[in-house]
Order: C-alpha cells, then structure tokens, then sequence
C-alpha cells in the first residue's frame, strides 16, 4: 500500500486501527477528546495519543448517563466505552474544556472501567502571566500523573524527542495544507480529511514517514486529482467527523480549501519552541495557537482571526460546522458571523448531530449557499 | 390556586411569611439604586452570581447580577418572548435561558424591570460553568467595557497548590483591574469590613436554612429561593446581615408556634437544580396537594456550603479558594458526599432533580448521582425535564403525571 492509503486505511476504521497497534507495538492506547491534549507528554511516555470521534451508531447505553440535550460526541464517546468498543484502550487523558467534557470526565472515570484516568485542568483563559505559571503547573502535573500511570519516568531526553517529533508531524500538515490551498487538485478536501485524522490516531512513530512520503508525492505531482474549479470555501467549527461533507460540497460547486476545525488547524497550527523548558514550550504553543471557544483570550480574536484567515486563503465564503448542543462555538457564533458580513464573507451555519442531514437536504442547502457566493 | 375568596383565609395568612414585604422592599430599593448610579456618580459593574462581590462593595461599585434578572424575567414569564428575540439574533435555542434573555433584554431595553443598568465593567467567574464565560464575552463586545475573568480550576478530586496560587494571584489581579477601573487604591479596612459583613452574612443565610430541619418546616425550598437573593446581590452589606437576622428570628418564632409552610406537612423532600422559575408556586402546591414539603435544596446552600474555607481576617487568600469549591464546581463524587449529608440532615424522604436544560454543568451527571442516591441511601429519586426560564421545554401533564408515581412511590 502507499502512504495515502495507509492513512486512509487507519482513519476509516480508527478503532480497529487502535486494536492493531495496541495488539502489535503493546504500547498503551491514550484516549482523548480535545486538541488541548499534551499530546507529546503522552508520547514520550511511550503511548499512542488516540482522538475519539465519538460513535455514529444509535445510542443506548449513554442515555442511562447523559440527557438527550448534551452534544453528540460526548454521548457518541461514552456509548463507545461502555459498549466495550475501546476496549483496547489503556486510558484516557481529559483536558478541562467546555461544561460537557467536565462532566464526561466524571461520568467516564466512574463508569468506562479504564485502567488509569487523568484530568488536566488547564486554565480556562489563556492571555494572563499567572495563567500561563498556572498551565506550565498543571502540565507538569500532568506528566507526573502519566509517569505513574504508565510506570514510566518522562525523561528531558524523551521529552525533548517528543517535541520534535510532534513540530515534524505538524510542520508537515501545515505544508499538505499549504500546498493544497496553493493548488487544490493536488488532493480532495475529503481525502485530506483523511489524512488529519489519521494523524490523531496513529503511532506517531510510524506516521511521520507516511506524512513525508505523501507530501512528496504532492509535490512531485504523483497523486494529481481531476482539477476542481469550485468556489474556496472555510470551514469552521468542532470536530468534523463526516467526510460527506467534503464530497457534496464539492459536487455542489464549492471546495473546502482551509479550516478552523479541532480535526484540522487547530490539531497542527504553531511549533513547540525546541529550545527551552519543554513543559514551558508546550505551554506556549497552547497560549499562541488561535483559541478554541472554551478558552479565553480576547474579546474579539477569533472573530478577527476568521476574517484574516478567509482573506489570506482567498475564501469566497465560510461554512460554520457545529455539533448541536455545543456551548462555546454557539455562543461565538452571531459575533462571528458578524465580523463576516461585515467583512463582505458570506457565510451559512450546519448545525449537525451524530447523522448527517439527508444527502438532498444537505445538496440543496450548499448549492443555495453556493449561488450565494456566485 | 388563586385566591377565589375575596375575604382573606387567616390559615393562610398565618402562614406567609411576613418579612417577604422587607426583602421586596430592599430590592426596590437596590435596583433603583443600581438604575440611577450614573446620576449618583457610582459605577455599576456586572458580576456572575457566584463571584466574589466583596471587592466590588468594598470599592463602592453596585453590583449588578444578570443571572439574578434572568431568574426575574423568569419569575415574570417573560422568558419564551426573550428567548425568541435572542433566537432572533441567531443565538441557538439550546443555550442557556438567563443568558438567552438576558442578551435579549439589553439589546431591547425588555424584561420586567426595563433592562438592567449599563455596565462600567464586567467581572465573569467560572465556578458556576463555562457559560458565563461566553456570555460575558458577548456582553463586553456589546457594551465595550472591560471584561475581568477569574478563573477558578474545576475540582474533579482535590483542589491543588497550583490551583490555590493561580486563584489568591487571579485575586491581586482582580484588585489592581478594580483600582484601575474605579481610579481609586483598595482600602484594606474597608475590605475587611465588608469581608466580615459577608462571612457574618453566609452564617445567618445558613442559620435560615437550617431551621427547616425542624419538622414541620417553617419553609421551603421555594421559599428560600426568593430570599436567597440578598446572598446573592448585597453579600458583604450591613443591609444582608441584618435581613437575615429578621429573617432567621422569623423562621425560629414559626418554629415555636408550630407554624409550618405546607399544612399537614407528612414528607419531606430534597430539590436539586435551579428553580423551575415560571412554576414555582405550581410545582408548590403540586408538592403540598400530597402533603409533601420540598424543605431544601443543593442551589440555595451553594453560597454558604463553603464558607468554611473562608478566613475572614484573610478574605484575600481565602475567598477564591472557598469560590472555587461550591457545589457545582466539584466532581460527580464530591457532589454525592454533599448530597448524602443533606438528605440526611433534612431527613427527606425523596430526591426530586430537575434536569435543565439550560444548565449543563449541574444537570449532567444527574442521572448518575441518582444511581447513586438509590444504590447508597435507598433514598426515592424523580427527575423533571424542564428549564429555569424557557417555559417552551416545561411539560406539565408529562410532569404531573411523573410527580402523582413518584409520590404514590413515597407513600407506599
């Protein structure tokens, strides 16, 4: 198989994918939710950090835990660990983020059965002196807890390794987007897709080459799809966990061509400054990186951060991709969309759960929004 | 049940609680206060119901709560309207009803006290959830006045020295934001004066609620969510602690006069949750036609459960550390050992939850601490779907229906 169907292989059955290397490398399979994960302190303690998607399958065993009105990743997630689908995983790792995954956590700990549980309650704003002392504290705690948990000592050395590691794998990210945002035929918006998500669940040993190989190939033009001339369109949200998404809009007349997505920019946006204290330099990118919705920097950041970022990607218009019952990114949302129109972006809301709208519905939807941007 | 009579029932009047009139009186007056402060050269500033107020007062700011308003507007059924308008502005229905219409009220001037004053300032503290947060986002890009968040680390299993020096820290920060706001130095004494005022204040508020571990109940939970808004509003103020001394000399004088607010009180129940703020005097008789008492409650006990942790001659490095450990701001588990001594020090007989909608951090895990409640104390739990305010999500058949098994569950 070549790289690109490796990685395809692994994000379209991640769990499967996660039985496989648990069962092969006996590397303990991390769990977790969130790209506040400190992902590389995991990983230097010899684990797979494991992004969960949460299940797409109907739910039964969750409602004896969660009320309908709760987000459909969190009940997809817990429906997967009480049914034993991730049985092959070692534990989980829960960054403090919106007032659900809080929750989650709790209810996790106390029913999932894993054998370790950490929360990492990080702060909740990110533009302060002591809240930076306070995250550097709590990483550190973090990976006391995991040296514990996994009966490993996280060395300098290891760490040091991690960070490399983790600024390769995002550095080369950035580029497939980069080059494909430069010339979107080089690979379809749904297959790049692919290729994040297969970045968040995979040994991290074996993924960098993988990650190299198909940039290369990009590059050199060897994986060429038919051109597409659809209208450059962001996506902005949560998670995307539906690769439909991508293929519809495409056959509606419009292409993804960046993101402001968990599963996308935010998982590889800004490096691990080499140079420092690691836990210090883990702590920067966090406070550097472009905030989730569950955290705070500044009034108007992420609203300023979309108009600059549909300018510099030359979007002709934005998707906002939210999980119903999602707190933060919906509180965000008539100020974002706002600073939008404002800006002469045009722009339409999908509100999604677990399924898709019907495939009618969500054609007609993106071809109006289309028209809109012709 | 209205009053069809047009010659007052003396039961009934012996039964109401008389200093109800003094605490309508002070919050007149305070809103009065609060919506003529620009004329009187006071600033107003906006803080969430579980942040530390005592800084404010000590610095002469009025204190104005929007939480308090959504209850108001709640109370008032004004919140489907309100609700609808923020919709309107493409807030999502499924957020939080005090924030929906509290959004709602400052962009129409609405509501059932006009609006709320405008804020010189805001101050956001996130040991009730994460959604003040957003919501004095939206507050601060909409007045474009400053935004001051004091970050309280949530409690999954025990509160750590990280979390202890990231919180007394925040509290510097807190007054160095304050004096620049005010354009005044903190007066120390002052402080501490309004932090005894404000610990002497939680003592007599839990005094209040104590008094209903008498059997009958000289009130109820419903009760004490109308009086718990001077905790709330005017903590740290001479006027709270001298209400809740009335108050509480109320309660112990009905006490001894064997007067009881459900009449042949014979059960005695445990709420969790806010109010049900639309419905409370409904779901009160509703409770009371099956001879049943709602005596108290987890929200109401929220602000005085941890006072404890304060040092009133250290409000400083004390305050924010008792701020970050309430109710709501703690783990399934820690919840539980709460709700444990509660049943047992109010002797109830069931649990009633009301699962809100607007309310994520406290309704969900409910489910759980049921489980729990049935397993460990074999206590009798119903759960109620509804909301705080939005009356659209409030079914009242399906909970009819649900409270009549629940009681006929009790009684067997």
């Amino acid at each position: 198989m070549d790289a690109f169907e490796i990685l395809k292989a692994a994000a379209a059955d991640p769990y499967a994918y996660g039985a496989s290397i648990q069962a092969k490398t006996g590397k303990p399979v991390v769990g977790n939710f969130c790209t506040y994960t400190p992902e590389e302190l995991i990983y230097a303690a010899g684990g797979v950090p494991f992004r969960l998607f949460g299940t797409k399958e109907d739910i039964s065993l969750a409602d004896k835990h969660l009320q309908s009105y709760c987000c459909s990743l969190v009940r997809g997630g817990l429906e997967d660990a009480l049914r034993g689908n991730l049985s092959f995983l070692a534990g989980a790792v829960f960054p403090h983020t919106c007032d659900s995954i809080q929750r989650l956590s709790d209810i996790w700990r106390l029913n999932a059965g894993f054998p370790f549980h950490i929360d990492v309650v990080l702060p909740v704003k990110l533009d302060t002196k002591s809240a930076r002392t306070y995250m550097i504290d709590v990483l550190a705690g973090c990976k006391t807890d995991l040296e514990t948990a996994l009966g490993v000592q996280i060395t300098p050395e290891r760490l040091r390794h991690a960070i490399t590691v983790y600024n390769d794998i995002r550095r080369t990210l950035g580029d497939i987007y980069r080059m494909r945002s430069a010339d979107p035929s080089i690979i379809s918006a749904r297959d790049l897709y692919h290729v994040v998500k297969a970045s968040m669940i995979m040994d991290r040993d074996e993924l960098p080459p993988l990650l190299h190989t198909l940039r290369d190939e990009l590059k050199a033009g060897v994986k060429a799809m038919p051109s597409n001339t659809g209208r450059r369109v962001i996506l902005s949200g949560g998670i995307c966990n539906h690769p439909d998404i991508y293929t519809v809009l495409e056959e509606s007349g419009a292409q993804v061509i960046w993101d402001d997505l968990c599963t996308g920019t935010r998982y590889f946006e800004e490096q691990i400054e080499e140079n420092i204290d690691p836990i210090e330099a883990i702590s920067d990118r966090y406070i550097t990186r472009m905030v989730c919705p569950a955290k705070h920097l500044d009034v108007t950041a992420r609203g300023e951060n979309l108009v600059h970022l549909a300018k510099a990607q030359k979007a002709s218009g934005v998707i906002f991709l939210f999980l119903k019952f999602c707190d933060p990114h919906s509180f965000d949302y008539p100020y974002l969309k706002k600073f939008l129109d404002d800006a002469g972006v045009p722009n339409i809301l999908l509100e999604v759960e677990a399924q898709l709208p019907s495939d009618a519905q969500l054609r007609t939807r993106f071809e109006t929004f289309v028209d809109m941007l012709n | 049940m209205a009053d069809q009579s047009t010659a007052k029932d003396p039961e009934k009047e012996r039964r109401k609680i008389k200093s109800v009139s003094k605490m309508k009186e002070i919050m007149t007056t305070y809103y009065i206060e609060a919506k003529t402060a620009r004329e009187n050269g006071k600033k107003v500033a906006w803080i969430t119901s579980g942040g530390p107020v005592e800084f404010l007062i000590a610095m002469d700011v009025i204190p104005v709560y929007p939480e308090n308003h959504g209850a108001m507007v709640g109370a008032s059924k004004m919140g489907v309207g309100l609700c609808e308008k923020a919709e309107e502005m493409g807030y999502s229905r499924d957020l939080c009803s005090y924030a929906r219409s509290d959004i709602a009220c400052s962009v129409t001037d609405g509501g059932p006290i006009g609006g709320l004053p405008r804020p010189d300032f805001l101050v956001c503290c996130n040991n009730i959830c994460g959604t003040v947060l957003k919501w004095y986002e939206v507050t601060a890009r909409f007045y474009h006045v400053p935004l001051f968040i004091l970050d309280t680390p949530f409690i999954h299993a025990r509160f750590s020295e990280a979390s202890r020096k990231y919180v007394v820290q925040q509290t510097y920060e807190y007054i160095a934001f304050l004096e620049k706001q005010c354009g005044k130095k903190m007066d120390f004494e002052r402080m501490n004066e309004v932090s005894r005022l404000a610990v002497h204040g939680l003592r007599l508020w839990q005094e209040v609620l104590d008094t209903t571990a008498h059997k009958p109940a000289p009130m109820t939970a419903f009760d004490a969510f109308f009086h718990l808004a001077l905790i709330v509003t005017l903590r740290g103020t001479k006027i709270a602690v001298d209400y809740y001394q009335q108050l509480l000399a109320e309660m112990r004088q009905r006490i001894k006069d064997g007067i009881s607010m459900v009449p042949n009180e014979k059960y005695r129940l445990l709420w969790d949750n806010l109010p049900v703020w639309y419905r409370t005097k409904w779901l009160s008789d509703k409770f009371a036609d099956h001879q049943a008492c709602l005596v108290a409650d987890t929200y109401t006990s929220a602000w005085s459960g941890v006072m404890d942790l304060i040092d009133e001659n250290n409000f400083i490095e004390t305050g924010a550390i008792a701020y970050s450990s309430v109710y709501i701001n703690v783990s399934l588990d820690i919840m539980f050992e709460t709700l444990k001594k509660l049943i047992k020090k109010y002797d109830v007989d069931g649990l009633v939850m009301h699962s809100n909608r607007s309310c994520k951090p406290y309704s969900l895990g409910q489910y759980d601490l049921q489980q729990m409640v049935m397993r460990e104390l074999k206590v009798p739990t119903l759960i109620i779907e509804a909301d705080m305010v939005d009356e659209r999500s409030f079914s009242e058949s399906q909970i009819e229906t649900r409270i009549d098994a629940f009681m006929e569950t009790i009684k067997k």
